[in-house]
């Protein structure tokens, strides 16, 4: 998608706090993915390239080089359980187990109703909080999976 | 349990991130005191030499020295930087997300500090992006003190002027090592540099750069206001102060806890995390964050500090104890951390790229029940050829020390793996055990 004026005019300001253009270009792709349907698509990504003056192909190189960059459309909330150490001890796969349940997606998938992609993500630093998950950006910690399966059942 | 605490002093009240909880607080005391009266920035630089801090990042470098590298300005009149690495990810690592959400403005005072003493003409905080909160409360808490005349130009009519950004990065373990943060900060992807050269001469586009961890930072504040000295009563002599301790995994109390460095690893984990949890006996534990490697439990009355954890054969890391109960696999959690270094691994070295792939490979089929005797050989020939200092940056190395710390410590579980042939039946055989003995 092409590039709003409001982020064209945020971007603006952005690049100021920097000595080149280009360091901004992964906060302005989080921006992207955030008002331009929730994943970077073909056109976003020439859009960014154009206003980043680089090759599309450069802009693809570091967007798929970051897991928080999406390259793919992906369900209307993402949810992101942690499989790492301190979480595993603390029993994240039945959090997983509980979210694939209640959602219908498998992990790196969308539900078929596209109400939510799944994940399993690494360490989001909630290591004394384990096991956790983050859904559409936010933490949840100390789960349960019939913690989990409310967080899913009280989103819009 | 008591002793003198500092570092989370601040914290109990519920206005703690705001400037006027940080000012009620004494915030902003040391920042006054040196541009007041001015202190030269040499001076700052050495009451940090003196106080002996060290990086709380990781690697434990002495944090004064590290800014002594920073050219001369009178013969190196380029534009020079800080990045704050806020890129917490070293897994079981949750303590610098305490600091931002907490006491930003104790972060931003630091970075002042460390600014005027290195003559920094800017400082650029790279927070991980899954951080939202603390990422938006240190936003919030540099505007605040934009607004107050703290950042900026002319810092409280000193003539001082240093700016500080916020940077928001997307999730990646490698733009925690100093050099991929950096070409990440740029907007490119984290590949780490070959050093030399080394920051302090050709850090972020090719200027003088110094990267600190968001907690070494944040002791500047307090070193500067309190003397070297006081920081000096307490932790040990060759790493003083304290540190914030992230105890995760199987005790009763996970948390991040104030402990001085130099308390031993058992008092940490019984009197502040509860003891391990259940109940149950102690099997390992990792003292310092994934990369430091799987103890056995007669190493758990090692002071936690630099030098004891080092003597005790591993590090002291971020100083993120993760703690596994008896009923725990550590075939599962070496795993476990295969898996992640494998997906982190930025490919630019194959002995990394392909060495991380095959160690997981391998764990994997010990916990499927297909391992062999010979893996044994294999996982130490794989790290063997991975690391020490194979590579262009240490994740590399972060891969093969818990590799050589089960091979070395927990070898007769992959041997129970390969002759029961693997996760489940080992852990039925494990629970038929404990239900025959009760």
């Amino acid at each position: 998608m092409a590039l709003t004026d409001a982020l064209k005019a945020e971007f603006d300001e952005l690049v100021t706090h920097y000595p080149e253009r280009r360091a901004a270009l992964i906060p302005a792709l989080h921006r992207c993915q955030e008002e331009l349907g929730g994943w970077l698509s073909p056109e976003t990504i020439e859009a960014a390239a154009e206003y980043f003056e680089l090759e599309p192909v450069e802009v693809y190189g570091v967007a798929s080089f970051y897991p928080m960059f999406f390259l793919k459309p992906v369900g209307q909330h993402v949810v992101s359980v942690c499989r790492n150490i301190s979480c595993d001890l603390r029993g994240s796969d039945e959090i997983m187990a509980a979210v694939c349940s209640k959602t219908g997606a498998r992990p790196g998938g969308s539900s078929e109703d596209n109400r939510f992609y799944v994940e399993h993500v690494e360490c989001q630093g909630g290591c004394a909080n384990a096991p956790m998950m983050v859904v559409d950006g936010k933490y949840h910690e100390d789960l349960t999976p019939e913690r989990a399966t409310e967080i899913l059942e009280g989103l819009s | 349990m008591s002793h003198p605490t500092y570092l989370m002093s601040r914290m109990e009240r519920e206005d703690s991130h705001t400037l006027a909880g940080y000012e009620a607080q004494g915030g902003y005391k040391a920042l006054r005191k040196i541009l007041t009266d001015p202190i030269p920035p040499q001076s700052v630089i050495e009451t940090v030499k003196d106080s002996g801090l060290r990086g709380r990042g990781g690697a434990g470098f002495p944090t004064g020295l590290k800014w002594s590298f920073m050219p001369d300005r009178e013969k190196d009149p380029r534009t020079r930087y800080m990045a704050v690495n806020a890129d917490e990810s070293e897994p079981g690592t949750c303590k610098d997300r305490v600091i931002m959400r907490e006491d930003p403005h104790g972060l931003v005072e630091g970075c002042l500090i460390a600014a005027w003493a290195m003559g920094l003409d800017a400082v650029y905080i790279y927070v991980r992006g899954e951080y939202r909160l603390p990422y938006d409360r240190v936003a919030a808490a540099i505007a605040e003190a934009r607004a107050a005349g703290l950042v900026g130009q002319d810092i409280l009519g000193s003539g001082f002027s240093c700016e500080i950004h916020m940077h928001k990065g997307a999730g990646a373990y490698i733009c925690g090592e100093e050099t991929g943060l950096m070409e990440s900060l740029e907007g490119k992807r984290g590949h780490p540099r070959p050093k030399p050269p080394f920051p302090a001469g050709f850090g972020l586009w090719g200027q003088p750069t110094t990267v600190n961890n968001v907690e070494t930072i944040f002791n500047v504040p307090f070193i500067m206001d309190r003397g070297a000295e006081w920081f000096r009563t307490m932790g040990t002599e060759k790493s003083p102060g304290n540190f914030l301790c992230g105890i995760s995994g199987h005790v009763e109390s996970p948390g991040v806890y104030e402990v001085p460095l130099g308390m031993p690893a058992r008092q940490i984990m019984d009197e502040f995390a509860g003891g391990v949890w259940k109940g149950r006996e102690l099997k390992a534990w990792i003292p310092g964050g994934s990369s430091t490697g799987f103890l056995k439990p007669d190493a758990i009355d090692t002071p936690m500090d630099h030098d004891s954890i080092k003597a005790a054969g591993s590090m002291f890391g971020t100083g993120a104890m993760i703690v596994l109960d008896e009923t725990a696999s550590v075939v599962r959690s070496a795993l476990v951390l295969m898996n992640f270094y494998e997906h982190e691994s930025c490919g630019q070295c194959s002995q990394c790229r392909e060495g991380t792939q095959w160690l997981a490979q391998v764990f994997q089929r010990l916990h499927d029940g297909e391992g062999r005797e010979e893996d044994l050989e294999l996982l130490r020939g794989i790290a063997n050829g991975m690391a020490p200092g194979k590579t262009i940056c240490a994740l590399s190395d972060a891969a093969a020390i818990p590799t050589h710390s089960v091979l070395r410590n927990f070898a007769d579980e992959i041997e129970e793996y390969v002759r029961e042939g693997g996760h489940e039946a080992v852990m039925k055989k494990r629970q038929a055990l404990a239900g025959a003995a009760s």
